[in-house]
């Protein structure tokens, strides 16, 4: 049985874990969250059910499973600004996967970003993050996927343009932007808070998509953190007040957890990417984590300055009379003549911070493509909005987004027909 | 040579409403379900959204949510004397294709029958006396109080927005005070009116009538339904009958059962399979699967332990036909059950003209927006003396001001020209239409068969309909338009047109898609072909759902009984038929 | 109105789309996918149906069923190039239709029991222009008006016959067919401007009426929009 000779190699990978404090620490929390016998290699079962929360928690499904035929068999295209990545195939198939893969080898992937063979993984790989989760977690992982049925798969080499395409390079991007770190709580914060730290930070990866990226691509910290970012060309917004607009400032921690658990609560609905890490990752989590996470994550502090206050666009304005009668007649059937959405159902735009936030794109997106919200067991109704690319065009588009931007008391930066152009291309 | 597939537990053919139920109900018990579906799959968001779903020539008059009749259709004609000819455009009647069927295109009036239909002839017979000798109604061998969870199940399922008359025998304000004890109130109010069911109502009630809101499956408010899944509210965006909705606000499959149905892995749905036939086994005493075929003409056979035929009445029947399952009716001998009792319903108009003044706004309609009266239905009135028996209802719905489809102009105008251009535009929008709605009973020379002459795309004979209204039928229209008559002289319009039903009965104008009977359900399989349960008497791993079970057509919209009916059915088939499956659930 | 090049990439592209990913087996989800939509098949602006001189006969038809007054006539209204469309399409070949023979004319309760609409009009029109010459007038451009109304009258009537198909079948489709031109959406290539509609007071493709439920008999002089859109035209 594969799983035996795993159990061999995870007690001689036990000699080298580095902070021991941490492994009992992580127990010590997963003792409210799952199960109280977590010790590693204690039962294979447990063990093997761990790695599965774990790889939901690190929602390692979005990237490496791209045909549900063939979990987490990876081949799933990464567009990133400097090319298209593979990702990787992590089912033990020897040839093509992790077949021959240790234990340490899946450590030093997650910890540093080393692949087996020494070269350096691609930063898409969130090993930025995944650096600050404990040894344990990772063998947990390790020991799940390699229970997994091996999959035999193409290996494919990143499109990137030289000089991005020779793997060296990237020792100068770890320099500048990599740092090997490990979790320590914080005695001042609640168990709840250093909890859900660990998942924000580490695992869930929530930056990746929700802070700003600097030149390199990496992912902004400090004041830059959570103040929004871009993913997969749609906003992903700011969590947190400051310089990109008011966060999650009105959400509750139920709001949160709602959204996060359900992928609706009582003032929007979950779409895109988003919609994606709810179904494969955040609506398995535990009571106890989810609310960890939510604890952490609205307690993320103001970040810089908030932009200054836009002024709501008069409605005489020619683009607000247009958008009026496109809301009128395309948009409020749903979204409520006032803005107002249905709880549950559809969006509410009346003090929506996506609908205002400063870069339009999301706004853009959602009425040229169309988006679904996520089905869960609690809101089964694939609610879903129409495109509308081929019935407006860029003024018309525009307008009705500045409408709803400006309208039911909201204000934001009208949207320009060339901007609705650019992005219409740009699809 | 057909292509034989493994077999499954139960193959449902056709995913309408009942398809839907039917499946819903039978995988939540844990079997495993496939349905085959000739249509395709629709979405509301990507393929009749809010962006395209008003299209008046694209849905009303080019059919895009209809079945294509150059796939099957029927030979019509009014009496066996003549020869029958094929309906090649659609017209009286609407049958939808695609998933949800005709459901997705319904307007959504949501009736429960009187306790009395159901007994029709018993009880006509004890109230009047003997019957016409070629009237061939019968009592269904089911009852409403048997029927009353059910109604309530799929009203919950939809979020029926509406009034109870009648609470567990306790007679209710402003609901209908005629209707059968029912156990729950709606799950939703009433819809709010707009200004023409209210001059209707008013006009009803000065009379002494007691008008009350059509029970709607048009959303008054946002609802969850008992399985999870979200309406919201409709916007009376007046492209509601015929078309399908675009907002999630009218109930449907799709709306209201789908979303959970789908996400269930013993359920699998097969589209652009179009059944051929159902097999027999070679004792004749139970079904072995149905044959279908796909797009590119491979013929697949499909074993199952159970087959639901879920398709709409006429290729239900046809269905029982094609496969040689059961005796064809033959009026002369009145032999075989197989397309007897075939009935429709009948309707009429009366409409109001207002002056230029008064702005009825017709395009703020929904399918089931209106009051209505029920004084004049099933035997709510003292028929002695009439002529008839039977009735209907009597309502004011604004449903759509689409220009074609809903054009009035008074008497008197010329049919084209100046004057029609004229009177088109100073009527439009002033007038406010009254409908009647009756029953239609069964009779020897209304029947389905095979013709004789003409073929289906697949090669099949196409089913014959003979059909046309009789004296008591025409009668009958006759006092209910003379009563919407008198209503709409309280109405203070300007003047009126009345429009009666004549025969002989016409495939062309459009009147109601409620086509009933064929498959009929009863007491003894020496009158019906099912059972109470809708089983087939002599192969019991054959249901027949829809209102292909209907013995006679009541003066009421089908739907919620057609699927009371399905749930009552699988209920049985839950509790006690798959205890002993292949068995009958009523002994013979 | 005229339709931007735009919407004919575009909803070529996605009707592609659609068509190309159908489905036959689902289990497990709702399918849903982005981008995509079936939206109107607009008018095709040089696909044409008649020739020249059936145009003629047809432009002089429509507009002595809906002539001119105030409000423009039938063919100024886009009622041919609505006709030209439909005609030259799936309508017009009956790809809905069930079309097998054997044909033959039965009561009028029996319906519609000609060939493929596109073939009736055709035949149709030979037929009438046939018909009137024999009369010793040069066609149906050539009557007066008064006498182009009572040739229309008699074809409805089925008065007037026709040799190879039924003038009243002929007749019952070309006056839908006329109206629908005056009042479909103007997407198909009729009802110019939405001049039909502003003519009566139709609204057009709107999906929200809740804020005028109470209306109270009140007009309500809601500008009408198209399925196609086409606000900022409608505008300028």
């Amino acid at each position: 049985m594969r799983y035996l000779s795993l159990a061999q190699s995870l007690t001689r990978s036990s000699r080298r874990i580095r902070i021991a404090g941490l492994v009992a620490l992580s127990a010590c929390l997963f003792a409210a969250a799952t199960h109280p016998a977590l010790a590693q290699g204690t039962n294979d079962w447990s063990e093997l059910q761990r790695g599965l929360y774990l790889s939901r928690v690190g929602d390692c499904a979005a990237c490496h499973t791209a045909d549900p035929e063939k979990p987490m068999a990876g081949k799933y295209a990464l567009d990133t600004p400097f090319g298209t990545i593979w990702t990787a195939n992590l089912t033990p198939d020897e040839e093509t996967g992790l077949g021959e893969w240790s234990a340490d080898d899946f450590w030093r992937a997650m910890n540093e970003g080393i692949r087996r063979d020494g070269a350096h993984l691609y930063p898409a790989f969130p090993y930025t993050h995944f650096t600050l989760i404990s040894r344990a977690d990772s063998d947990a992982i390790y020991a799940y996927l390699q229970s997994l049925e091996p999959i035999s798969q193409d290996v494919m080499e990143p499109d990137f343009p030289f000089p991005l395409n020779i793997r060296f390079v990237l020792n100068g991007w770890n320099l500048i932007n990599f740092e090997d770190r490990s979790f320590t709580p914080d005695p001042e914060r609640s168990a709840a808070w250093n909890r859900g730290y660990y998942i924000a930070e580490g695992l869930g990866h929530c930056s990746m998509c929700h802070s700003p990226k600097n030149f390199t691509g990496a992912v902004k910290d400090g004041d830059a953190a959570y103040s929004g970012g871009m993913a997969e060309g749609w906003l992903a917004p700011a969590l947190r007040p400051g310089s990109g607009g008011p966060g999650l400032s009105d959400w509750s921690k139920d709001d949160l957890m709602a959204f996060l658990r359900h992928g609706r609560n009582s003032r929007t609905a979950a779409f895109g990417p988003m919609a994606e890490v709810i179904d494969k990752s955040t609506r398995h989590l535990t009571d106890s984590d989810l609310d960890a996470l939510a604890t952490y994550i609205l307690d993320l502090p103001e970040s810089g300055e908030a932009p200054a206050d836009s002024e709501a666009i008069d409605t005489d304005d020619p683009a607000m009379q247009t958008g009026a009668l496109v809301y009128a007649t395309q948009c409020s059937a749903c979204h409520g003549p006032d803005g107002e959405g249905i709880p549950g159902q559809f969006a509410r735009l009346k003090g929506s911070s996506l609908t205002q936030s400063s870069d339009p794109t999301t706004v853009v997106r959602l009425v040229l493509e169309g988006v679904r919200s996520v089905p869960t067991e609690k809101y089964p109704t694939p609610h879903a909005m129409p495109a509308f690319d081929w019935k407006l065009n860029d003024a018309e588009v525009a307008a009705v987004a500045t409408y709803v931007r400006n309208a039911f008391g909201n204000s934001a930066p009208a949207v320009t027909a060339d901007a609705v152009a650019e992005i219409r291309e740009a699809q | 040579m057909a292509r034989k597939l493994p077999k499954r537990e139960v193959v449902i053919v056709g995913f309408g409403w009942t398809g839907a139920i039917m499946a819903e109900q039978l995988t939540a018990e844990g079997l495993d379900v496939l349905a085959l579906e000739r249509g395709v799959w629709r979405n509301t968001s990507t393929d009749y959204a809010v962006t395209n779903a008003q299209d008046e020539v694209r849905y009303r008059f080019r059919h895009d949510l209809f079945e294509q009749l150059s796939r099957e259709t029927m030979t019509f004609r009014n009496s066996s004397d003549q020869t029958a000819l094929p309906m090649r455009m659609l017209g009286s009647f609407l049958p939808g294709t695609n998933v949800g069927g005709s459901g997705v295109h319904w307007n959504g009036i949501t009736w429960r029958f009187l306790p009395s239909d159901f007994v029709a002839r018993s009880h006509n017979e004890e109230r009047y006396g003997p019957l016409p000798e070629d009237m061939t109604i019968q009592d269904w061998g089911v009852s409403y109080e048997e029927l009353e969870p059910h109604y309530t199940t799929f009203e919950e399922l939809c979020g029926i927005s509406g009034k109870a008359g009648n609470l567990n025998g306790r007679l209710q304000q402003g609901g209908n005070p005629f209707e059968g004890p029912r156990s729950k109130e709606y799950p939703n109010p009433p819809m709010d009116m707009v200004l023409a069911p209210k001059l209707f109502a008013e006009a009803a009630s000065g009379l002494g009538y007691k008008p009350f809101p059509f029970p709607s499956a048009n959303m008054s408010r946002a609802y969850t339904n008992p399985l999870g899944v979200s309406l919201a509210p409709c916007t009376y965006c007046g492209f509601c009958e015929k078309f399908a909705c675009g907002n999630y606000s009218k109930a449907s499959a799709p709306t209201t059962i789908l979303p959970v149905l789908m996400r269930r892995q013993n359920f699998e749905l097969q589209t652009q399979a179009m059944v051929l036939r159902v097999l027999k086994a070679a004792d004749g005493k139970s079904v072995t699967g149905v044959e279908y075929i796909t797009p590119e003409g491979e013929i697949i056979e499909q074993p199952a332990d159970m087959v639901i035929l879920s398709t709409y009445i006429n290729h239900n029947v046809h269905l029982l036909m094609v496969s040689g399952i059961g005796q064809i009716y033959d009026p002369r001998s009145q032999q075989g059950l197989v397309g007897k009792n075939y009935a429709y319903q009948i309707t009429s108009g009366v409409t109001v003209f207002y002056d230029e003044e008064t702005h009825i706004n017709p395009f703020i309609g929904a399918g089931a927006l209106g009051m209505v009266i029920d004084e004049f239905n099933g035997d709510n009135f003292d028929h002695s003396g009439l002529g008839f028996i039977g009735g209907g209802f009597i309502g004011q719905t604004q449903t759509n001001g689409r220009p074609v489809e809903s054009l009035a102009v008074p008497d008197g105008t010329p049919k084209f020209g100046a004057g029609w251009k004229k009177a088109m535009r100073e009527n439009y929008g002033h007038s406010v239409g009254i409908g009647t709605h009756g029953a239609v009973m069964s009779y020897r020379g209304n029947y389905l068969d095979l013709d004789p002459t003409y073929k289906d795309a697949y090669g099949r004979p196409l089913m014959r309909m003979t059909f046309d209204f009789t004296e008591n039928e025409l009668r009958m229209s006759d006092y209910l338009t003379d009563r919407a008559v008198e209503i709409a002289e309280a109405m203070g319009g300007r003047e009126m047109t009345v429009s009666r039903r004549k025969g002989p009965y016409s495939i062309v104008p459009y009147q109601t898609t409620h086509n009933t009977g064929g498959h009929i359900m009863g007491a003894s399989p020496a009158d019906s072909v099912t059972n109470k349960y809708l089983q087939h008497w002599q192969m019991p791993n054959l249901f027949l759902t829809g209102a292909g079970a209907f013995p006679q057509n009541p003066g009421y919209n089908p739907t919620g009984t057609v699927a009371a009916l399905a749930y009552h059915s699988a209920a049985a088939i839950r509790r006690s038929y798959l205890r002993a499956p292949g068995q009958p659930m009523v002994q013979a | 109105m005229a339709i931007s090049r735009r919407y004919f990439l575009t909803g070529a592209s996605v009707l592609a789309l659609t068509g190309g990913a159908l489905a036959r087996s689902y289990r497990g989800s709702v399918p849903w996918s982005s981008k995509t939509a079936r939206p109107p098949s607009p008018a095709g602006l040089h696909q044409t149906f008649f020739s020249a001189e059936e145009r003629s006969v047809i432009v002089a038809m429509v507009d002595r069923l809906i002539p001119k007054d105030e409000f423009p006539s039938a063919s100024e209204a886009g009622v041919v190039t609505f006709l030209e469309d439909q005609l030259a399409g799936p309508y017009g070949r009956g790809d809905i239709y069930y079309l097998q023979g054997p044909f033959q004319q039965g009561t009028e309760s029996q319906g519609y029991q000609a060939e493929a609409p596109a073939i009736l009009y055709r035949q149709a029109i030979a037929d009438l222009e046939t018909a009137i010459r024999k009369e010793g007038t040069d066609g149906f451009t050539a009557l007066d008006a008064e006498a182009q109304d009572d040739f229309l009258t008699a074809l409805s009537e089925g008065e007037q016959e026709l040799e190879h198909v039924d003038a009243k079948t002929f007749f019952d489709r070309l006056w839908e067919d006329t109206q629908l031109g005056y009042f479909g959406d103007p997407v198909h290539g009729g009802n110019r401007d939405m001049v039909g509609w502003k003519m009566i007071g139709f609204p057009g493709a709107r999906y929200d009426y809740r804020p005028y439920i109470d209306h109270n008999g009140k007009a309500l002089d809601l500008p009408p929009v198209s399925v196609a859109g086409n606000y900022q035209r409608e505008a300028n």
